[in-house]
């Protein structure tokens, strides 16, 4: 079980021409990723198609948000390389990344609190590069913030500011888009408007890789859904290919058809709504 | 009528302190990097300015135009060298670096320049004066350092606030991370907040230099611990919270002073001491940059 989704044309070479013939865009081969002595990825490897919404779950600590940030560069792997489009990245900082396409919307939402809406949204456009997604564009698709723009981001809701968090990683127009953790501290019915977005975004040609606690939320968006435990992956699949037991056990580690354990958070509850977080909260 | 004297003389003295504060407050806000070298930035910029003069004899009040670029480009390149190779080291590690190099500052200039007094000799424009009234006097230097120190904090608020460059600064400021994650490479955004703190405490260095005296000593003995209050008594991170308190320790000294000549550093810290008492936040509570 190696977790690696084996795509129809076979890539060899280098592809630094940038014309592979690979239909993943976004690689992930063998990742390793340590804290100080603490292994956090073990052997990652993955392949997130072009348009294609795949969805990382897992529990705790069991290393998808430190796939996320190795993607972004936050984290250097120590072994492994990512690939973006057959080019590997393996060595950029992560300002390089954005440049090359690839944002991070981060666990937590990281709003520069004392920054406004317009003024987060234009950081976002640092790296200038050319795509759909100006202002007007982001305005257009979050109707309420063209009226809101002068306001500081730390004044906003939680949801509002996830918002205005996934309208700022769409300025940089990222062939790649990364979620960490949507639905975190937010109302189920926000969770749900924000999800609604991901397929239009998909459909427009973005490929994305987002992480989710909440395991039906993914299950519901994703084409394809690898699963994390302790560092490796453990399942991965199509949701329809996958059942509840499979999930279940790769989430846990346990034997399938387990010991009476309690289901995955998610699929039978949602995250505790928190919708009047205090300006500005990480989590 | 003296005391009204000794208000207005305070609020120019304090324009010369914010100037010099507001560079320490830059970099503080944006790379929370504390530089205890910052004092004796000013008065290298002194004898730079000196030596500019005697090279190339140009008139010491114009010395900034060649003085204050220099220093933007040393401060850029510091923090993108040393600074930024103890800040990766850690906070504490940048506080013993620029301890370190506040000390290597004074003692090379005492080594090689002597321990002597030395000025900046702007002929007589340094006592030409106007009077309003018959006790009420201004001097001219006086006033033109307070402009300047205006010029320069309402300029750094305004390139702060409304320029693509200082929303970038904001940006680093608030979350070094997220800025990465925006595009932004956030080693060149702390070398031009260097550079502009740099070219600031320079400026300050050349007008103190014009003011009165400084020797090896005077950076770490009496400027930075001054911009220190300034910007502690103004709020962290708030420039026009810096040029307030700049004045208010101006005004403090200047009136200790009226009372007996030795007082008028008490008076200062008395009145620094009595602010963080009463309003540790500094009297401007507001926590951003901008």
């Amino acid at each position: 079980m190696t977790g690696t989704e084996m795509t129809g044309t076979e890539m060899t070479g280098t592809g630094m021409d940038g014309t592979s013939g690979s239909a993943s865009l976004l690689t992930v081969a063998g990742l390793s990723v340590h804290h100080c002595q603490l292994q956090a990825l073990r052997d990652v490897s993955l392949e997130v198609p072009a348009g294609h919404v795949h969805a990382m779950i897992g529990a705790n600590g069991a290393g998808k948000s430190t796939l996320l940030r190795t993607i972004a560069g936050l984290h250097q792997p120590t072994a492994g390389t990512v690939r973006l489009d057959g080019k590997d990245i393996t060595g950029l900082r992560p300002e390089r990344r954005v440049a090359a396409g690839i944002a991070l919307v981060p666990e937590g939402r990281r709003l520069f609190p004392s920054l406004s809406v317009e003024e987060n949204l234009l950081v976002g456009a640092t790296s200038r590069r050319n795509g759909q997604w100006n202002l007007e564009a982001i305005y257009d698709l979050f109707g309420w913030m063209r009226d809101r723009r002068q306001q500081r981001a730390a004044q906003l809701s939680g949801g509002e500011q996830q918002a205005v968090a996934i309208g700022r990683a769409l300025a940089s127009n990222p062939r790649v888009l990364l979620l960490d953790e949507l639905s975190l501290g937010l109302a189920p019915v926000v969770v749900r408007q924000i999800y609604a977005l991901l397929p239009q975004l998909a459909a427009s040609g973005m490929t994305i890789l987002l992480v989710e606690q909440d395991v039906s939320q993914a299950l519901a968006v994703a084409s394809y859904v690898h699963c994390l435990l302790e560092g490796r992956v453990t399942l991965a699949g199509p949701p329809a290919a996958l059942t509840g037991a499979q999930i279940e056990a790769a989430y846990f580690g346990v034997a399938a058809g387990g010991n009476g354990r309690s289901a995955p958070p998610g699929t039978s509850e949602t995250a505790a709504p928190d919708a009047d977080q205090p300006p500005g909260a990480r989590t | 009528m003296t005391w009204v004297n000794a208000v207005v003389q305070g609020i120019m003295l304090g324009g010369l302190y914010a100037l010099f504060a507001c560079g320490l407050s830059l970099m503080f806000g944006v790379m929370k990097v504390i530089n205890l070298a910052h004092g004796d930035l000013a008065i290298v910029a002194g004898y730079v300015a000196l030596g500019v003069v005697a090279i190339t004899h140009v008139p010491t009040v114009w010395s900034f135009v060649l003085v204050v670029p220099i220093f933007a480009a040393l401060g850029y390149v510091m923090q993108r060298t040393l600074l930024q190779a103890s800040l990766n080291r850690g906070v504490l590690t940048t506080l013993l670096v620029t301890f370190g190099l506040s000390v290597v500052i004074e003692n090379a200039l005492q080594q090689f320049l002597s321990a002597n007094s030395r000025s900046l000799n702007i002929g007589s424009l340094v006592s030409d004066s106007f009077s309003i009234g018959s006790h009420l006097t201004i001097a001219y230097l006086d006033l033109v350092i307070l402009l300047v120190a205006a010029a320069v904090l309402l300029g750094l608020q305004y390139f702060l606030s409304s320029s693509r460059s200082g929303r970038t600064i904001r940006a680093v400021a608030d979350d070094r991370e997220a800025a990465q994650l925006s595009g932004i490479d956030y080693r060149h955004v702390f070398g031009i907040a260097a550079a502009i703190a740099f070219g600031t405490v320079a400026l300050a260095g050349l007008a103190f230099g014009m003011y009165t005296q400084f020797d090896p000593t005077t950076g770490s003995s009496q400027l930075l611990l001054y911009a220190f209050e300034a910007v502690v008594i103004g709020g962290l991170g708030s420039l026009w919270g810096t040029l307030a308190g700049g004045i208010l320790l101006g005004v403090a000294q200047q009136i200790g002073a009226q009372y007996h000549a030795a007082d008028q550093i008490l008076a200062g810290q008395l009145m620094f001491l009595i602010i963080l008492v009463l309003r540790p936040q500094g009297i401007t509570s507001r926590r951003e940059l901008a």
